[in-house]
């Protein structure tokens, strides 16, 4: 997303303005947006099999002759220097080939730092175990080569480090109070203010000016972050679990002073990434490593580990303050705060992006800041921004509501937009209102009692909230795509991009097949290598609209070959590419459709075995020119202990508005797995950071309670349906808004239930005693 | 993990002489809690031997009409046993509010007994801590302590016992059966079993050196309603913030035991007999040393409101 | 290029091999290797079976069961997600019962039945629940997936032997197999990908009630 918007809205912005409407992509909306048949089909998995038969092989379940086994050593300081360190009983151990560290480790460059060059993946731009600099706490020091992991993990525990503290900061309190407006925010401005939205705000007829605080989260992906890289001369192979192959290797290239080509990544799998799974300092301290031993090397973090090396959401504290005019308009709309951020990392956690297009103001201020920390770098997590975002904000709607009298749907009816509030863009396709009737009607809205505490059940207490969801539509430029049709009726469409779950492999799978008038089993979909044409990264649920504009344009330059070799003798003889479509395992003739020739008989009347093709996706110039997101309205039923403030969530359900749905039982899937994990940011999940030590104290699945089987009912989701006419196959990716508004859904509930208001996250039994 | 040698125990004086000879060697039961700790460290023997096939996995009425529980017997088939069920339908709850499917079919009753605190800063063995490493400090107090104790509590460990069994094995003045390394035998009732922190967190029970716990014996049975109530930060699968352990007979009489709030099941005789007047009278006493934190205050409070509920669902 | 056909031939080519004849060669390699660098004394021969098949290591003491299997017998299809028991995704089946094979060490399981995900179906033949899971979307990413399909079925057998659970409500009585019993039960195998529901169902229809 970052990346987009680097590359594309620097560098076409300008353009933009003067480009004619019919170069837009998807001016012409794509006529397969509203194909039935195997678009939007429920099919299952194409990679089910192998997941349930345990066959899928992961990063680190690569085996290799010969391999040696690394465990990392971390600091336990937040700032300062190494002093002393020793290794030789760690040398000495049994099975150790090797310790690592700033004095023997190779040199190597700092990883260019996300959004600094479009492939740059590095998490920060801090050198990797180059000096004896220490800048968080848990940040590698040493790293142990073993025959076994056994012995790996023993050494590393032989090693000691004295350190000469410098002071850091770690309290975020403290940090605050220094807060400052980062550069940009993805490429957005960290601010942004039409009228005087303070003295609106003031002059109101009604008003709420509130303060909300949202904790640091953890992806606690079930995989655990691991990768086997080898050498073989001065190329590198990393079988990684990764959501960037290209930029992984691009980046790591960098690092050690290789081409690109010289780097391949692997990640055919991925255990779960939610932003996670990207580069950090185990790829490549294990590739130093291996360098050093001359022999591959498995590195696999602990659980632990992985919430030491390995950033999350940071925490942030937020404003908002909404002034309504009678007719419940708004007069004023404000979103401010500051998140935690390092100064070698760029991840604003852009809380104020839902603000900026999602309800119409006659003034409004959105203005973030960042406070520097000496801590882990952050990094995107699953809706990073929106997913906070829209808990203070559609929290702060909620009690506007209230204090007006008015329900908090129709409320959210009078201050729909006609345009996008901050850009002036028309909206390519907004059906929030539609989404929220149908939510509404579905979920039995019109039973709920505004007053709280109105429903009881024994000891539990009842009640319902709502919210909005919002997530924009990303593109990513630069991709591309290559098919492969066989005479034996095949195609092969590669592309490097990422499953970690989502369904991608599946549903392109699907894509190319309807668009190319194959069955979905004469269709492969290849993926998760470096080496096939360059793909984007699985972030800012961009993916499906990304892979499928370069498929659309691999397909259109495959039809314009075929027609070049159909020739003069074939029923398609003379027709350009416009007029054809594809059915049936050929062309024909969009209106005359028994003017037909198949795949296999073009092919093989010009004696091919087969033909490949290969392009580019063009650039996104559609989200620069409308607003594009996606919406959504979430319900929530909430039961709440009277006695012990315990929480249960009876009902959830989910109501999207975003564009066309690909695969049925994928997206209902992953909206449900966004939901989830939008219950956990709401009720249970916080990563303690100890601002005494900036040490996390709670790195393990026992003590950072991520939802299990029994948090988790029953939960309904239903979606508009209604294609974008401005995107590839009238999609938007669905990977992030399911996490948005839940946190809000479930706080408005909260206080239907209880009529207390938590405005800092987690809700947990202690605040509602 | 720290290298160590292996030995399948032959006997249980075998085993317990072999742990007195051995100041590094430890028994594995389950191993549960003991591999957690050795892969970080916290515990480093040098030598394990395994108590696994001793046939201490029985569960056989005893003479005065009690049970005698082996000591490998494991969670899950404790809280399933028929006499267990009707008789103790307290341990059965207990048992199965703790851990998961999974743990509680290799988690063991001495084991569970014997489990060590989740103390955040006792499993991370870079922070100070009295517990793990005496005199070194106690990082909790002043730190991430919402989940701490707030009763019986020193200035040297704020610790809780993490067990939800051993709760109800309180309420129901269980009597652990031990073997020594000279081979001698000791019943220790459990209320004596483990200890407050004082000044030496690290020695968490009586136990001696070596001392072998061959079963938990549970008195006859006592009847009245078994109630255990554990409030907890998720659904399932978490530790508790309290829990409360409740026999209440028909006259409204009886005994409570507290965890998630103590180094030891917390159960005080004279905070039972005034189960009758109610969970304010009951918890005061309960609580009457109560030493907070800011984050474990809200437990105070908990306590009292969970005992009213199991009270009033007793009567219910 | 070759990396993705060689993804696709491997793909296949498991589809049709039995796991038993996976990288046999890679055991004598690390048994080796371990011996020749620690002390013999921390090694332990062990047998037991896997999925049907009598299995001989000598490993180092501290190699837990996870590991064993894993790394040693190249059975992959058991995950790690936490090492400390906090997941549930390294369940396998012990004489039929449900473990967390990371809190346990190999040396342990001495004459012990081992099954796990490989030993569950056939290929081309999958266990019921194996199809249930494909059927209803019980996984996203896959990778909680084994072992919550090692819990669900023992975990079945569990209710069959009437073990009662934190939702039974009379312990007294027949154990049912309702969906709040099998949340509960299945709360040891956390899915961070939020299969949750859809696996509820896959498991209701394998045991024959409705979720
Ligand atoms: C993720 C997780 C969640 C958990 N949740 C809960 C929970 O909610 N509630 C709860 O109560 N527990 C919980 N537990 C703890 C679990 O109940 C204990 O780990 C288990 O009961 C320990 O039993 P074990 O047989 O495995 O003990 P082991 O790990 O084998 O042994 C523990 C200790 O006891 C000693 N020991 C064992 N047997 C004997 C004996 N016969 N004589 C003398 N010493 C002996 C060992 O030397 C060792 O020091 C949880 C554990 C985990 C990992
Ligand atoms: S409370 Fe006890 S266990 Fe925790 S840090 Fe303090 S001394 Fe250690
Ligand atoms: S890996 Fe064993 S429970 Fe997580
Ligand atoms: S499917 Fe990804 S963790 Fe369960």
């Amino acid at each position: 997303m970052s990346v987009l918007k680097d590359t594309a809205q620097k560098a076409l912005q300008t353009a933009i303005s003067f480009v004619p409407d019919r170069w837009l992509p998807g001016a012409e909306p794509d006529p397969m947006r509203t194909k039935h048949g195997l678009i939007g089909a429920p099919v299952s998995r194409v990679d089910g099999p192998l997941k349930v038969e345990g066959k899928a092989r992961f990063a680190a379940e690569v085996p290799y002759e010969n391999m040696a086994y690394a465990a990392l050593a971390c600091s336990t300081i937040s700032r300062g220097r190494i002093a002393a360190l020793e290794t030789a009983k760690a040398e000495a151990a049994p099975g150790v080939l090797l310790v690592m560290t700033y004095r023997n480790a190779p040199r190597m460059a700092p990883p260019p730092v996300m959004n600094s060059a479009p492939k740059a993946a590095g998490a920060s731009d801090l050198p990797v175990m180059q000096d004896a600099d220490i800048h968080w706490n848990g940040e590698p020091v040493a790293l142990v080569l073993a025959e076994t992991q056994e012995q790996a993990d023993y050494a590393k525990s032989l090693i000691r480090v004295t350190y000469d503290l410098e002071p850091a900061i770690t309290s975020f309190d403290v940090a605050k109070t220094r807060a400052h407006p980062p550069e940009n925010i993805l490429g957005e401005p960290s601010s942004i203010e039409f009228g005087d939205a303070e003295a609106a705000l003031n002059g109101a007829a009604h008003r709420v000016d509130l303060m909300y605080r949202t904790p640091r989260y953890n992806h606690n992906a079930i995989e655990l972050h691991a990768a086997t890289v080898a050498w073989e001369g001065d190329k590198l192979t990393i079988h990684d679990a990764t959501q960037m192959v290209n930029s992984t290797a691009w980046t790591v290239a960098q690092v050690f002073g290789l081409k690109e080509e010289q780097v391949r990544v692997l990640s055919p799998y991925v255990g779960g990434g939610f932003g996670g799974k990207c580069l950090w300092n185990h790829q490549i301290l294990a590739a130093a490593a291996s360098k050093l031993a001359g022999r591959p090397v498995r590195i696999a973090l602990s659980r632990e580990e992985v919430f030491r090396i390995v950033g999350g959401r940071t925490t942030t504290e937020q404003r908002v303050a909404i002034g309504a005019k009678p007719d419940g308009t708004l007069a004023a709309l404000i979103h401010t705060g500051v998140a935690a951020m390092t100064t070698h990392n760029s991840c604003p956690e852009q809380f104020t992006f839902p603000a900026r297009h999602l309800y119409a103001a006659d003034t409004l201020k959105v203005a973030q800041d960042v406070a520097d920390m000496d801590m882990v770098a952050n990094t995107f997590m699953r809706a990073p921004g929106e997913s906070i975002g829209t808990f203070a904000l559609e929290c702060a709607v909620d009690e506007l509501a209230e204090t007006m009298q008015l329900d908090p749907i129709e409320l959210r009816r009078r201050i729909e937009p006609e345009k996008d509030p901050t850009t002036g863009h028309a909206f390519s396709s907004r059906n929030l209102i539609e989404a929220y009737r149908r939510g509404a009607e579905k979920f039995g809205w019109d039973k709920r009692d505004p007053t709280p505490r109105a429903r009881r059940k024994g000891e539990w207490l009842i009640g319902m909230g709502c919210a909005t969801a919002t997530y924009p539509y990303y593109r990513m430029p630069g991709g591309a795509a290559r098919i492969r049709l066989t005479r034996e009726g095949r195609a092969i469409v590669s592309t490097a991009v990422h499953e970690m779950g989502m369904g991608t492999s599946t549903v392109q799978q699907q894509h190319v097949a309807a668009r190319l008038g194959m069955s979905f089993d004469a269709v492969t979909f290849e993926y998760g290598d470096s080496t096939l044409p360059a793909g984007s990264m699985a972030g800012g649920s961009s993916q499906t609209a990304s892979i499928s504009a370069t498929i659309i344009a691999a397909t259109e330059a495959l039809t314009k070959e075929l027609l070049k070799l159909a020739g003069n003798d074939s029923p398609l003889a003379g027709l350009k590419p416009d007029q054809v479509e594809a059915r049936n395992g050929g062309l024909c003739k969009r209106d005359e459709p028994d003017r037909f020739e198949s795949y296999a008989s073009i092919l093989g009347r010009s004696q091919r075995q087969e033909v490949t093709c290969e392009a580019s996706g063009p650039l996104p110039l559609e989200a620069q020119k409308y607003s594009m997101h996606s919406y959504g309205a979430q319900f929530c039923e909430m039961r709440v202990n009277m006695v012990t403030g315990e929480t249960r969530v009876s009902r959830f359900l989910g109501s999207f508005d975003t564009g066309r749905i690909l695969n049925s039982m994928t997206a209902t899937s992953q909206f449900k797995g966004g939901i989830i994990m939008g219950l956990g940011l709401a009720l249970t999940e916080e990563t303690n950071f100890d601002a005494r030590f900036g040490r996390i104290m709670n790195p393990s699945l026992a003590e950072y309670h991520v939802p299990v089987h029994m948090d988790v009912p029953r939960i309904d989701v239903i979606w508009n349906d209604i294609p974008d006419p401005h995107s590839p196959l009238g999609a938007h990716g669905i990977g992030e808004i399911g996490i948005t508004g839940v946190g809000a859904a479930v706080a408005n509930a909260v206080y239907n239930a209880t009529g207390k208001r938590v405005r800092e996250l987690p809700i947990t039994l202690d605040k509602l005693l | 993990m720290r290298a160590f040698t292996y030995e399948r125990a032959s006997s249980i004086e075998a085993a317990a002489k072999a742990a007195a000879s051995n100041p590094e060697a430890k028994f594995i039961a389950g191993g549960t809690n003991l591999l957690d700790l050795m892969k970080l460290e916290i515990e480093t023997p040098t030598h394990l031997i395994d108590i696994n096939s001793l046939g201490l996995d029985k569960i056989e009425p005893t003479s005065e009409g009690g049970l005698r529980i082996g000591a490998l017997v494991r969670n899950t088939d404790l809280a399933a046993h028929e006499r267990v069920r009707r008789d103790y339908g307290l341990v059965s709850r207990a048992l199965l509010a703790g851990a998961s499917g999974q743990l509680r079919n290799k988690a063991t009753t001495a084991g569970n007994l014997l489990q060590r605190t989740r103390c955040p800063y006792f499993y991370d063995t870079n922070q100070p801590c009295n517990k793990r490493q005496p005199g070194s400090g106690c990082s909790a107090i002043g730190g991430f302590s919402r989940q701490h104790a707030i009763t019986g509590t020193s200035e040297a460990c704020i610790a809780t016992h993490a067990s939800d069994m051993a709760v109800a094995m309180r309420a129901l003045d269980a009597v652990i059966e031990t073997v020594k390394a000279d081979g001698s035998r000791r019943s220790v009732p459990i209320a004596d079993f483990h200890r407050l922190p004082g000044d030496t967190p690290e020695i968490e029970t009586v136990l001696e050196r070596g001392e072998f716990i061959s079963a938990v014996v549970l008195p006859p049975p006592i009847g009245g309603r078994q109630i255990y109530r554990k409030v907890r930060d998720r659904a399932s699968y978490a530790f508790a913030l309290v829990s409360i352990g409740a026999v209440i007979q028909l006259d409204g009489t009886g005994r409570i035991s507290v965890g998630g709030v103590a180094h030891k099941p917390w159960r005080i005789e004279q905070a039972d007999a005034e189960l009758p007047q109610g969970a304010r009278a009951t918890a005061s006493i309960l609580l009457a040393d109560a030493h907070t934190t800011e984050q474990n205050r809200f437990k105070v409070d908990l306590v009292e409101r969970t005992l009213g509920a199991i009270i009033a669902e007793a009567r219910g | 290029m070759q990396g993705s056909i060689q993804l696709e031939i491997s793909r296949r080519v498991l589809l049709i091999s039995s796991a038993a004849t996976i990288a046999v060669n890679g055991v004598v390699t690390r048994d080796a290797a371990a011996q020749a660098a620690g002390s013999q004394m921390n090694n332990t021969e062990v047998s037991f079976v896997v999925n049907a098949e009598s299995r001989k290591l000598n490993v180092d003491n501290r190699t837990t069961l996870l590991d064993a299997l894993r790394e040693h017998l190249h059975l992959t299809g058991t995950k790690k997600g936490c090492d400390h028991g906090q997941c549930g995704a390294c369940t396998v089946m012990v004489d039929g019962r449900r473990i967390n094979s990371c809190l346990t060490l190999v040396v342990m399981h001495e004459g012990d039945e081992i099954t796990t995900i490989e030993g569950l179906g056939q290929p081309g033949n999958l266990h019921p629940m194996q199809a249930a899971f494909i059927k209803h979307d019980g996984f996203q990413c896959g990778y909680c997936t084994p072992g919550q399909i090692c819990s669900s079925v023992a975990m079945l057998e569990e209710i069959k032997a009437n073990i009662p659970s934190h939702v039974t409500e009379n312990l007294t009585a027949e154990t049912k197999t309702t969906p709040t019993e099998i949340r509960e039960r299945m709360s040891g195998n956390i899915c961070r990908c939020g299969a949750y529901s859809n696996i509820v169902d896959a498991i209701a229809e394998v045991a024959g009630t409705k979720a």
